[in-house]
């Protein structure tokens, strides 16, 4: 038997279930048509804002003594109109835009400057942990979240995603008000909140001394909380955080994920990660006999 | 018990000794035996506690596990680096990026500026067969250096140097381009390399490709991760710090941003 690797998330169709986590080398066209042809179902570009914005100074990004990776890159991107402008000659690589703003107004403002590109979805990114004012400062605010989902909602029929991480509040809280909002599909985590300090020069390393912890240590959590959605709720997931290897990509495919998000595996494996894990995951199906992926998304959960 | 050392964290490494080049360049020696040893066209990056982290080649040094940083003070973070003292730490990770193809025979390099570090580290790297020549361009007298680290370090090699300033105030006057222009008349070789500002290494591989002779440039762009993960150092489809910073010619001329554009820090594209 042959399994499909084809995935579903909402009404968005995906070749492969492998993507491309948002803020990894999310802002050339040539580099996600290069990604595409690697075997990525999608990708998903930096978080864009309304203005261009240029990030924290370096240090920005280094790995930790024991595995994963602390990044604090301050959403720099170069704006929605210049990046919708790049995208617009894109009609075969699926681009999920994510987006970064304050207010409903924001959103609505962006996704307009998208209108003449073909976008697969909109994932709000509700949970950057290391940008004031964006970023899980609205994903702690349930009422925000409800706000905006519902007003860009009413202004396009691109599926919207809400990307969560862990914040002040609790997370399935701001799950509970987008679903209830009308999201159209949940990608859960982001980066964890975290920091590490040198001890010869007694600095935190970062420029920006807090940041988000990614990779491997975080697997564990980010998998919990997909488990923890899906259980809750009836809505499509992205899982991300940590993935490194076709296994953990079927451990967030059994706990609930449709699709799976990944990007500090390629700091160690670069682009042919999207066939390995893709190869590794269909290996998986053939041998326990899934001719789908829809079959196995969940499967964790049937006790 | 050793603490095995992880490439991609910072490392502390102190500053020994600092030798001036010219007015305005200095190098920076320090002891750290994986970068000491890393391949021409490598990089690493260059944690400036409490300013910047930068990307940099590393200079050869004829100490053992000693490497260095020659360094041109321009922007805010290049002068902070500039201006440490001995005694002061640096943060290393790294080393990053693929590295030069030396190949056998005539080899010419041509570079300018602090672009003439990895050339430096190739000749380290080169057969004492290889006849070499270096053509080392810079704007003007006081502005020329590694000439008598080159010549120390081809002493092996039958090799000539050729300083090449703007004003023509030393060696032969005008841009290195165009002393390549009429080496490449009178001479064939077996690879050019180049590195340095990108408008004179994109004249290189276009001369070289038009003679028929292999080349490699190494690029600079903005940096941030130097792993492949934040995409902001991309070439095209390529990313300089994972698929360079060491390129073949023949694989530039088919990227159309090649010099004519790079990213700002925000990632949009601009013309160089």
């Amino acid at each position: 038997m042959k399994s499909s690797l084809s995935t579903n998330i909402g009404s968005l169709r995906l070749d492969q279930p492998t993507v491309l986590a948002s803020g990894i080398l999310g802002i050339s066209l040539d580099v996600f048509k290069r990604l595409h042809n690697a075997g990525a179902g999608a990708v998903v570009t930096k978080s864009l804002s309304k203005e261009p914005w240029e990030g924290y100074p370096n240090p920005t990004i280094f790995s930790v003594k024991g595995g994963g990776w602390i990044n604090a890159v301050g959403l720099s991107n170069p704006g929605a109109e210049t990046f919708a402008k790049m995208i617009e000659p894109n009609d075969d690589v699926p681009i999920i835009v994510s987006l970064v703003g304050s207010i409903e107004d924001d959103f609505e403002y962006m996704m307009k400057k998208f209108e003449k590109c073909n976008v697969a979805a909109y994932e709000l990114n509700l949970s950057c942990p290391h940008v004031a004012k964006v970023g899980l400062e609205i994903g702690d605010d349930i009422e925000l979240v409800s706000k905006i989902i519902k007003r860009v909602k009413s202004v396009t029929d691109v599926p919207i995603i809400a990307k969560v991480g862990l914040g002040k509040s609790d997370y399935l809280k701001t799950v509970e008000a987008a679903v209830s909002s009308g999201v159209d599909a949940i990608t859960a985590i982001n980066t964890v909140r975290a920091m590490a300090i040198d001890v010869e020069t007694q600095m935190p390393i970062l420029s920006n001394k807090i940041g988000g912890l990614s990779g491997t240590p975080i697997k564990p959590i980010a998998l919990r909380c997909v488990y923890e959605i899906a259980s809750k709720f009836d809505i499509p997931i992205m899982g991300c955080g940590g993935i490194s290897s076709w296994e953990d990509a079927v451990e967030f495919i059994l706990a609930g994920a449709s699709v799976v998000q990944f990007g500090s595996v390629m700091g160690d494996h670069w682009v042919e990660t999207f066939s390995e894990i893709n190869s590794g995951i269909q290996n998986y199906m053939e041998r326990k006999g899934y001719a789908t992926i829809g079959e196995m998304v969940g499967r964790a959960k049937r006790q | 018990m050793e603490e095995q050392r992880d490439n991609n964290h910072p490392h502390i490494c102190v500053i020994e000794k600092i030798v001036d080049e010219t007015p305005t360049v200095r190098t920076l020696y320090f002891k750290d035996s994986i970068l000491a040893n890393v391949l021409p066209g490598q990089f690493a990056m260059i944690w400036i506690p409490g300013v910047n982290e930068l990307p940099m080649s590393v200079m050869v040094s004829d100490v053992n596990d000693q490497a260095a940083l020659t360094v041109r003070k321009r922007g805010e973070s290049s002068s902070a680096l500039y201006n440490l003292s001995p005694g002061k730490q640096i943060g290393v990770r790294g080393p990053y990026g693929n590295s030069f193809e030396i190949k056998d025979g005539k080899i010419l390099l041509i570079g300018g500026g602090t672009g003439l570090v990895p050339l430096m580290r190739l000749i380290k790297f080169s057969n004492p067969s290889n006849h070499i020549t270096v053509l080392m361009g810079s704007q003007t007298k006081n502005e020329v250096f590694f000439e008598e680290t080159a010549k120390k370090l081809l002493q092996n090699n039958s090799h000539e140097i050729i300083p090449v300033t703007e004003d023509g105030s030393y060696g032969e006057k005008g841009y290195v381009t165009d002393v390549l222009e009429t080496l490449l008349e009178k001479n064939s070789y077996d690879a050019i390399y180049t590195c340095g500002p990108e408008l004179m290494m994109y004249k290189t591989v276009q001369m070289a490709q038009k003679n028929g002779i292999f080349v490699q440039a190494s690029l600079e762009r903005m940096m941030k991760c130097g792993v492949g993960i934040c995409g902001s150092c991309c070439v095209n489809d390529d990313l300089a710090c994972r698929d360079g910073t060491v390129f073949d010619g023949d694989h530039l001329s088919t990227k159309s941003e090649f010099g004519h554009s790079h990213r700002t820090k925000s990632g949009i594209l601009e013309e160089i």
